[in-house]
């Protein structure tokens, strides 16, 4: 048996030992492969392994240690979800319709990563297309949280979309992970987890080779077992990038300087509408310690309204179906991935999207071309691009009063069962995990998960922080404070 | 939206049915490809006849992942063509999506602009004519808009027994799509109109215009009424590519909507094609049938948005436009109308007239240009960028009869050389003997030879003064029309006796 201590040290730590020649990267490497095999048949976390790939970029790694030329991730063996294009390499969007595609191309956001010498361990499972909250609609099966409620053997989902990424950083079965988030899907597995997820400000990672959910909402972002690595993971992960022309052309900052940085004189704003009905007493309270925590180390805290928030759950359910559906109309069986022989190019097309798509890329499918259809574009779509303007303005203001930051629960409760009976039976109760989340999609802000706490099953619980666009350092600063009071949170190892 | 009908019916373009006279109404929606290097949002190359999928990149392919990025020279050759229409510029336009599936629709999208398009309303002129008396109508033709949008690929159905195949090489590339008003009446003005965009397009080297290259395509909107009447239901003719198809077709089509009116019918709103072998038009889609597009802004791209400072900058370098060109040639070259509407209408002729006329007579030049050299290429089924006389040897002809070097009717005949054989027109003239005689000797030594040679004939223009210009002839004959007409005329007379 390996051991496999190696894979506990954090990026940061990591890093150190790297350069210090007290561990090689393809040592690390091995590690974590070893790892990986003993542990994915249990957590159905990775849908391909590229363990040669992997010992290839170490060795490189090594060599480039040697010289005296390590990037800012040298040797630092990483997870990558399914949905970002890696050249040679399994890229399906944990689709069947994507059966056997291989891109000839490597997404921004993960050419930026090699570029700084991080190392590929392999692809992640993920909600299919990114759309669930419980990685259960992967064509992989589901992957299984590595955490367990206290004295139970029941398998509970890590939440989603980047289900898998979130529970390969927690499980130790990489160092850290990018991930995507379109409605929550980076800050809720990661507060299901105990595990630290950024979404950035939308335009801050280049969208450019990262299979499209919803174009206007997606954001690529890290999953790590603390903030430091977060930052130290989406320094290298953002770029302008003039092949996406949503990216944003601004300095990408020093995030690790702000860890550790002081928040006192900050202002916290708490908004009154988060409180929402029939919120379990744990949350409550877990929200509660964090303004404590806040204030103690010296930030003013301001309550405060967002109005528009119970418009933002039914807005998004149409914005980014919407999307969804005509970004999804490009797997039709004619170019690449799954074709399904028909009687003509019609019944090929059908056959195709019925046999690739699973139940819940359907459904969403099927409510985008609802709404966008004449005579309900004005009553759906229409209505919901005012609602995000709104939602926009509400925090606008809020910030404009001087509020540097907003802290609220990330998710409405802990990770729950896989094949839940209530969820399966109503969409829209999984649809409420991303309560918390999806306004800052809506509004294109950056918010990150940071885990705060147990429930009393012994479960982790996560609080999320709110930034201004492009003030990512504000949420690593605060971020940081919680971790440093809550202290970190691992699962005990069962499998 | 109200359509407003500009136009009073004119009884001469009414059509004659049986139960009295029709006006046809048409609007056309034309398809233009923009002259780029690369395609609208990738950089693929747009080049004409490559071999299939040779020219197309990830973005056209609609690879997962892909993001299209604007080519701005594209947005500049919008801009372009939008001041060549005399049309408003919007400073802020948006790209939507209109879905549909088709196996040459990569993305399952055409990326278009739907509500918010570059360019806003504008106008040409265009005249129609000329009438028996040489006389041209000028006529106004509103655009409603122009925006930009992908083309698609293009499916071949004719390569494999059950399969169709699909090139993408088109898919992407830019096109503008001209939206005209209702404000055309007849065939003829159908076509002017057309022809005239085209000049337009092709002087603004915005769009080559070449049709049998799939790089102009109309869709022709045709409606029938009563004299007066509101308008009638419409009837979209879809990619009609020729200039005389789009004639063909309105003719066909107003025929059928009459036949169908005057039978007591009435008119479905549908898309039709046109079938060039038959002559007529076939319905392809019903309204009922037309696909609902779904479009909404697309999310990968923002608004393409420019200052007024852009569009200024744009402005000041456009080249001179037909209108324009044809009021100068008229006014400073003393042009007629005619000529100066033939020397425009294609950029290259009206280039090649300048370079002709720079210097020199601008009426001799207009002359020699449009009967000459445009004859002889019509006849030679040659066009103008492979002319064989350059402007400089046709300019060096009409030097030589200037000069009085050469005769007008040698001159023709040092056409024809220059134009079959080439060469230098001055050296020609040398080397072939050409040169008018205007040494006085040899002209008075011929003359005498003939008054010598035809004692009857003196003897009779004693009598009749006018039979002087049989024996110029007689002496022009025996110079091989090489001598001066006018110096022999006067030598003629003196030596006869007769007054000037």
């Amino acid at each position: 048996m390996t051991d496999l201590s190696l894979t506990e040290l954090t990026i940061a730590d990591a890093r150190a030992k790297l350069r210090a020649g007290e561990v090689s990267a393809v040592e690390l490497t091995d590690t974590y492969l070893a790892a990986i095999d003993a542990a994915n048949e249990k957590l159905n976390a990775y849908v391909a392994v590229t363990a040669d790939k992997a010992r290839q970029m170490a060795a490189a790694s090594d060599a480039r240690i040697a010289r005296g030329e390590a990037g800012a991730l040298e040797g630092i063996p990483l997870g990558i979800k399914d949905l970002f294009a890696t050249e040679g390499v399994h890229t399906q969007a944990a689709s069947h319709i994507l059966d056997g595609f291989k891109p000839r191309y490597e997404s921004t956001v993960t050419a930026n990563l090699w570029a700084d010498g991080a190392v590929m361990l392999g692809k992640l499972n993920m909600d299919e297309f990114a759309m669930g909250s419980s990685n259960e609609t992967s064509y992989y099966g589901p992957v299984i949280n590595p955490w367990r409620a206290e004295g139970s053997n029941t398998d509970l989902v890590p939440g989603g979309s980047s289900g898998g990424s979130a529970a390969a950083v927690a499980a130790w079965l990489c160092a850290g992970a990018t991930a995507t988030d379109t409605g929550g899907s980076i800050r809720q597995p990661a507060a299901l987890t105990g595990t630290v997820g950024i979404k950035p400000t939308y335009g801050r990672c280049s969208r450019w080779g990262t299979v499209a959910f919803a174009s206007s909402l997606d954001q690529a972002g890290p999953i790590a077992r603390d903030v430091r690595d977060a930052a130290i993971l989406l320094k290298s992960m953002a770029s302008v990038d003039p092949k996406d022309t949503t990216s944003v052309d601004l300095p990408v900052p020093d995030y690790e300087g702000a860890v550790g940085q002081s928040i006192r004189g900050l202002k916290i704003g708490i908004p009154k509408e988060y409180r929402i009905d029939g919120m379990p007493q744990e949350i409550e309270t877990l929200w509660q310690k964090g303004v404590d925590w806040m204030r103690d180390a010296g930030a003013e805290i301001v309550e405060i309204s967002l109005p528009h928030t119970k418009y933002a759950l039914p807005a998004y359910y149409i914005v980014a179906p919407a999307e969804a559906s005509s970004n999804l109309a490009r797997y039709d069986g004619v170019r690449y991935g799954l074709r399904v022989a028909g009687k003509d190019i019609t019944d090929m097309y059908e056959k195709t999207r019925a046999a690739g798509f699973g139940d819940e890329v359907k459904r969403r499918i099927m409510i985008g071309t609802y709404v966008l259809s004449a005579g309900y574009y004005d009553a759906y779509y229409l209505r919901a691009q005012k609602v995000r303007t709104l939602i926009k303005r509400d925090f606008e203001q809020v910030f404009e009063a001087g509020v540097d930051a907003i802290l609220t629960p990330a998710t409405p409760s802990a990770a729950f069962g896989v094949a839940d009976q209530d969820m399966a039976a109503d969409p829209v109760k999984m649809y409420l995990n991303d309560i918390f989340t999806v306004t800052v999609n809506m509004a294109g802000l950056p918010g990150i998960a940071v885990p705060a706490g147990l429930d009393a099953k012994g479960l982790p619980l996560g609080l999320q922080l709110i930034g201004r666009p492009f003030d990512e350092e504000t949420l690593f600063r605060t971020g940081h404070v919680i971790e440093q009071a809550a202290g970190r949170f691992s699962p005990k190892r069962w499998w | 939206m109200t359509i407003i009908d500009t136009r009073l019916p004119d009884p001469k373009r009414l059509i004659s049915g049986a139960t009295g006279e029709w006006e046809v109404i048409v609007g056309m929606e034309i398809h233009a490809q923009i002259s780029s290097h690369a395609k609208l949002f990738s950089g693929a190359s747009t080049a004409f006849g490559a071999e299939p999928n040779s020219n197309v990149s990830l973005v056209d392919a609609a690879m997962p992942g892909m993001l299209p990025v604007i080519n701005e020279e594209c947005v500049r050759q919008a801009i372009r063509t939008g001041l060549g229409l005399k049309a408003q510029i919007n400073h802020r336009s948006i790209f939507d999506r209109k879905n549909y599936f088709y196996p040459d629709l990569p993305q399952g999208y055409q990326i278009s602009q739907y509500k918010q398009p570059i360019v806003g309303e504008g106008v040409v002129i265009v005249s129609v004519g000329p009438a028996k008396d040489g006389s041209f109508e000028e006529i106004e033709v509103g655009i409603e808009r122009l925006h930009l949008e992908q083309d698609a690929g293009k499916s071949m159905h004719d390569q494999h027994p059950t399969m169709s195949y699909v090139d993408l090489n088109r898919s992407g590339v830019a096109l503008m799509e001209i939206v005209s008003k209702p404000d055309i009446r007849s065939s003829d003005e159908a076509k002017a109109f057309l022809t005239k965009l085209r000049t337009i397009l092709r002087y603004l080297g915005t769009c080559d215009g070449n049709m049998d290259e799939g790089s102009m395509r109309a869709d022709v909107n045709v409606s029938v009424r009563r004299p007066g009447a509101p308008f009638g239901t419409r009837c979209e003719i879809k990619n009609v590519n020729s200039i005389r198809f789009v004639g063909q077709s309105i003719e066909s089509e107003a025929r059928r909507q009459i036949a169908i009116l005057e039978d007591g019918g009435t008119i479905d709103q549908e898309t039709r094609l046109f079938d060039p072998a038959k002559g007529e038009t076939r319905s392809m889609r019903s309204k009922e049938e037309a696909h609902d597009y779904r479009y909404f802004p697309d999310p990968d791209l923002v608004p393409l948005e420019f200052d007024q400072a852009y569009v200024d900058a744009l402005a000041q370098h456009l080249p001179e436009l037909p209108d324009e060109k044809k009021a100068r040639f008229m006014e400073k070259l003393g042009l007629s109308e005619y000529d100066a509407s033939v020397l425009v209408s294609e950029k290259a002729v009206a280039d090649y007239f300048e370079k002709v006329a720079e210097g020199r007579d601008g009426k001799a030049a207009a002359n020699w240009v449009i009967n000459d050299l445009l004859g002889a290429l019509n006849k030679a089924g040659k066009d103008i960028e492979n002319t064989p006389v350059s402007p400089d040897q046709l300019g060096a002809i009409i030097d030589l009869i200037k000069d009085g070097t050469i005769s007008g009717k040698i001159a023709k005949d040092l056409f024809e050389i220059v134009f079959s054989e080439g060469g230098n027109p001055g050296v020609l003239v040398e080397e072939r003997g050409m040169k008018q005689v205007t040494d006085a000797g040899a002209i008075e030594k011929a003359v005498d030879d003939v008054i010598a040679a035809n004692p009857d004939k003196v003897e009779q223009v004693k009598a009749k003064p006018t039979l002087a210009g049989w024996f110029v002839g007689q002496v022009m004959k025996a110079t091989g029309g090489k001598a001066n007409p006018q110096a022999v005329n006067v030598l003629v007379k003196e030596k006869l006796g007769i007054d000037g």
